[in-house]
């Protein structure tokens, strides 16, 4: 069963039965308290993301480590999403938006002058707020990114593995030709983890990935994150504190910020640290209160 | 940050030529898009150079108020006369008769559609309307020269030339008989059931865009269903209306064959509704197939003279439409 | 109190049964029926000729339809009975199907770049392909001539099929450009982000995700860009001029079309032509009609 693979990493308690027994404040953050993380994967330097004159995030500092989870929290409108969205440069699609500081993968600046967008986007995947599978059959949509890259033999193969590490294969196995729009909202998104797994990124980032599901669904996909850990670097954006506290390792928390001299309300990342210490004792009175508003 | 954190070595991003794809792609899409620019362009510069001799010998102003149109029949000179006012008068005259009698329709008929009519019976009924749309001009013209100009808007005619209306100073000449088959009044009725159809899908489109708020707001204080298409739904979307109207003008004075087989061909203009006369279109597509070049260089000109003025009523057309909602009349195109 | 310098009882002698309506609101709500009903008889106006139309199309139309009139040419003389209009037919068939070859991909491309780049310049060309739906359609015809068939134009392609196809294609394209661009906007944002997340590239997240998601709606409107080119003649007066055999050449020949051959049917004053006319309007509304049918009903199966 695939309940139970997840045992074997990060998470020996299923989070939501502690959920579900201590509504509230009590959430299962003790097991990931870190001494070392590992190496870093993606560094941000003094990021700041304009569209047109409007700051969205101004100035944010941030180190990803390799395969662990980061989640990026705070009040709607702090621009984690935007955030999210530089780190493979899905901004360059919006006209306006602009990008200053550097983003570095493996050491390398994404956003450099030769750097190909398709080929950030390629090692770094992702994951969208709401499930959108294309609507074509569960197979296209899991083959659509390796027949980008022109592969032709071994697509049963990467389609089948790329289901079977989104935990939908057994699911799915025997309707492989149905619409990817015919599964349960769940199962959309789990194929289109499946879908981002398939061109073979090491890092996935997720926008809400479980805003448009059902509490059941939810737990679905957090344990797949946990158990997808041991081969990809995740960065997730969630509202939802129980969410952050239960699937990952370090936490960033951001705000809005209107202390500038043209009034303007832009995200600022407060801090980040490991998620327990984020949880538990943040060195911000601004992330606690959040925090503790969010749980009271 | 209380953390060690560690940079492994980069891997390779850069140096993939897959980019030249793309860039072959929009060139392709660039292309598309500039060639309605481009064909529009060369059509009017083209036929303004060919018609250029007409406009030079008559002038502008001989040209669209000269009364006489006797064409020549030289291969290199305008040896003819060529003032087109009949034929401007004609089409001015019969377009907007088929406003005036197509605008309350298609009004009417997209309140009913919009705010009468149960659910289930909107959409047939925009269909039925948006068929009339469908209909070739070819087919428009057979049955109103076979049916309805002598079943129909002749003896209606006969019974408004018969009318105590003639004896109304000032317009009644307008309505004096006697009342000829083929006529202004015959163009300009078929004209008005042509242009009903995108009247009246502007006007759906721009109703459509009321807000609900104002229109509960009305109905909360009491208002009649009449009152608030009166007196919300209309005067909201009045500007709509407008632009609506003048996109079915635009079409009226472009429209050729049924106006070519129905208003009679009469070189003279009268300012009677039931005489006979001529039109721009009508003269062209009568007259093209027995042309000596000199006499196609005139019907360009008149050909250039109704395109220029169907662009102007149709670009403030479009302003006043995109102005009221970029959405408007997206599906009432063709 | 301020409240009482006005007695209540003025305003309201005694209470009152909600069935009980006052003259003023009978006589609104009766105002309001009987425009009601005249809203009704606008809409009779418009389905009452739409009809008669129709009706009298078949009726006429009906009896002269046989298996010569689709497989024979129009005899000499308007006088003689018989024969059919096969040369006019083929010629409006070849016609446009040459010009949504034409103007298909020209105006699906247009649609496209719309679509994807939006700025000044797809504004400009949004702006005058609105204006272009409004051209008159025998001004595209004269301009055709002008600068294809006749020498001047440097072309001197003379009167012909391609002459002809060409002039449909140019009031073809502005109508694919725009309901096409109407139903590329209905692709959601969401699928492609999706594609580009996945390192897709533009033309690749076109041609796999947005064109494929689009289809239906795509198809609708080129279908009725068809039936409207099917249905034109003005312009194929002063390009295809007609003819009275079967054209096959791209060039060289005029082309007839049914269209062209109503028209010299029904304005001569002989039964034998206004017959054949009459079976030549029921064929272009058939076909028509047909087509716009076909085109709504995919529509209807439309996803998006």
């Amino acid at each position: 069963m695939e309940q139970q693979t997840v045992t074997e990493d990060h998470a020996p308690t299923s989070a939501a039965s502690t959920m579900d027994q201590r509504p509230g404040l009590h959430v299962d953050i003790g097991q990931r308290r870190r001494a070392q993380h590992n190496e870093v994967h993606i560094t941000l330097k003094d990021v700041t993301v304009k569209y047109g004159t409007f700051t969205a995030v101004r100035g944010v500092s941030l180190e990803v480590p390799r395969k662990e989870i980061t989640a990026l929290i705070g009040p709607s409108g702090c621009g984690k999403s935007t955030l999210l969205r530089t780190l493979n440069r899905m901004n360059d699609l919006v006209p306006t938006a602009s990008v200053a500081g550097s983003v570095r993968y493996n050491g390398e600046d994404i956003y450099d002058a030769d750097v190909d967008p398709v080929e950030v986007r390629r090692r770094i995947g992702m994951v969208f707020q709401k499930p959108n599978p294309f609507p074509k059959s569960i197979y296209d949509n899991v083959a659509f990114g390796p027949r980008l890259n022109g592969v032709k033999r071994e697509l049963d193969d990467i389609v089948e593995k790329s289901l079977r590490r989104a935990a939908l294969w057994d699911e799915v196995k025997d309707k492989l030709g149905q619409s990817g729009l015919s599964l349960s909202g769940g199962q959309q998104q789990r194929l289109c983890i499946a879908r981002a797994i398939a061109v073979d990124p090491d890092v996935i980032l997720m926008d809400e990935p479980c805003s448009a599901l059902d509490p059941i669904a939810t737990l679905r996909i957090e344990e797949l994150m946990r158990e997808m850990t041991s081969d990809y670097t995740i960065v997730i954006v969630t509202h939802n504190m129980q969410q952050a506290a239960r699937v990952s390792d370090r936490t960033a928390f951001f705000t809005v910020d209107v202390d500038n001299p043209q009034q303007e309300r832009s995200g600022v990342l407060v801090e980040v640290d490991d998620t327990e210490t984020i949880f538990t004792q943040a060195s911000d009175e601004r992330t606690e209160a959040y925090i503790t508003g969010r749980f009271g | 940050m209380s953390t060690t954190l560690t940079t492994p070595e980069p891997s390779k991003l850069r140096g993939i030529g897959g980019g030249r794809a793309d860039r072959l792609f929009r060139g392709t899409l660039i292309f598309a898009a500039s060639s309605v620019l481009v064909i529009l362009a060369a059509m009017i510069i083209r036929t303004t150079i060919e018609a250029w001799p007409v406009f030079a010998k008559e002038g502008l102003f001989g040209f669209v108020f000269g009364q006489q149109w006797s064409v020549g029949t030289s291969r290199s000179e305008v040896t003819g006369t060529y003032g087109a006012f009949p034929f401007i008068y004609g089409t001015i005259k019969t377009s907007l008769i088929a406003v005036v009698v197509a605008v309350p329709l298609a009004i009417g008929i997209a309140l009913f559609t919009n705010e009468v009519a149960p659910k289930w019976l909107r959409r047939p009924l925009a269909y039925t309307v948006d068929t009339l749309a469908m209909v070739p001009s070819i087919v428009y013209a057979l049955v109103g020269m076979y049916f309805f100009r002598l079943y129909v808007w002749g003896p209606a005619g006969q019974v408004i030339a018969d009318s105590p209306l003639t004896s109304v100073p000032i317009i009644g000449g307008f309505f004096s008989g006697p009342v000829l088959l083929s006529s202004y009044w015959s163009a300009a009725n078929i004209l008005a059931i042509m242009i009903l159809p995108i009247i009246t899908a502007i006007c759906r489109d721009v109703f459509a865009q009321v807000p609900e708020d104002e229109r509960n707001a009305a109905y909360a204080m009491g208002a009649t269903r009449w009152e608030v298409m009166s007196k919300v739904i209309v005067p909201h979307s009045f500007s709509g209306i407008v632009g609506g109207t003048m996109l079915g003008l635009g079409r009226a004075l472009g429209e050729t064959l049924a106006v070519a087989v129905l208003i009679g061909s009469s070189q003279r203009w009268a300012g009677r509704l039931f005489a006979g006369g001529d039109s721009m279109t009508a003269v062209i597509a009568n007259t093209f197939a027995d042309a000596h070049p000199e006499a196609i260089w005139a019907l360009l000109a008149i050909g250039v003279t109704l395109f220029f003025i169907t662009m102007f009523v149709n670009i403030g057309a479009r302003l006043i439409v995109a102005r009221v909602g970029g959405r408007v009349g997206g599906g009432a195109v063709i | 109190m301020t409240i009482d310098t006005q007695p209540r009882a003025v305003l309201d002698p005694e209470p009152q049964s909600l069935r009980e309506t006052t003259r003023n609101a009978r006589r609104r709500e009766r105002f309001s029926k009987g425009m009601t009903f005249l809203l009704f008889g606008t809409v009779m106006a418009a389905i009452v000729p739409l009809v008669t139309l129709l009706t009298i199309v078949v009726v006429n139309g009906w009896p002269a339809i046989n298996g010569e009139f689709f497989t024979q040419v129009e005899p000499l003389s308007y006088r003689d009975r018989g024969g059919g209009y096969l040369h006019g037919i083929v010629g409006t068939l070849y016609m446009t199907g040459i010009a949504t070859l034409i103007s298909a991909p020209l105006g699906l491309g247009a649609a496209v770049y719309l679509n994807e780049r939006p700025g000044r310049y797809a504004n400009i060309v949004r702006f005058f392909t609105d204006v272009m739906t409004g051209v008159p359609s025998v001004f595209v015809g004269l301009a055709v001539y002008a600068l294809i068939v006749s020498g001047s134009g440097g072309f001197g392609l003379g009167f012909g099929t391609l002459a002809g196809a060409i002039a449909l294609s140019i009031i073809m394209l502005p109508i694919v450009v725009r309901s096409s661009e109407e139903m590329l906007r209905l692709v959601p944002a969401d699928l492609k982000a999706a594609s580009y997340g996945l390192g897709a590239r533009q033309w690749q997240t076109t041609f796999r995700v947005t064109l494929p998601a689009a289809a239906p709606g795509l198809t609708t409107g080129a279908i009725l860009a068809v039936a409207r080119g099917a249905g034109e003649t003005a312009p194929l007066i002063m390009t295809a001029l007609g003819a009275r055999q079967v054209v096959t050449q791209l060039t060289g020949a005029p082309q007839s079309d049914v269209g062209l051959l109503m028209l010299g049917g029904f304005r001569q004053p002989f039964d034998a032509g206004i017959e054949r006319a009459w079976a030549g309007g029921f064929t272009l509304i058939a076909i028509v009609l047909i087509l716009s049918i076909v085109a709504r009903a995919i529509a209807r199966r439309s996803q998006l």
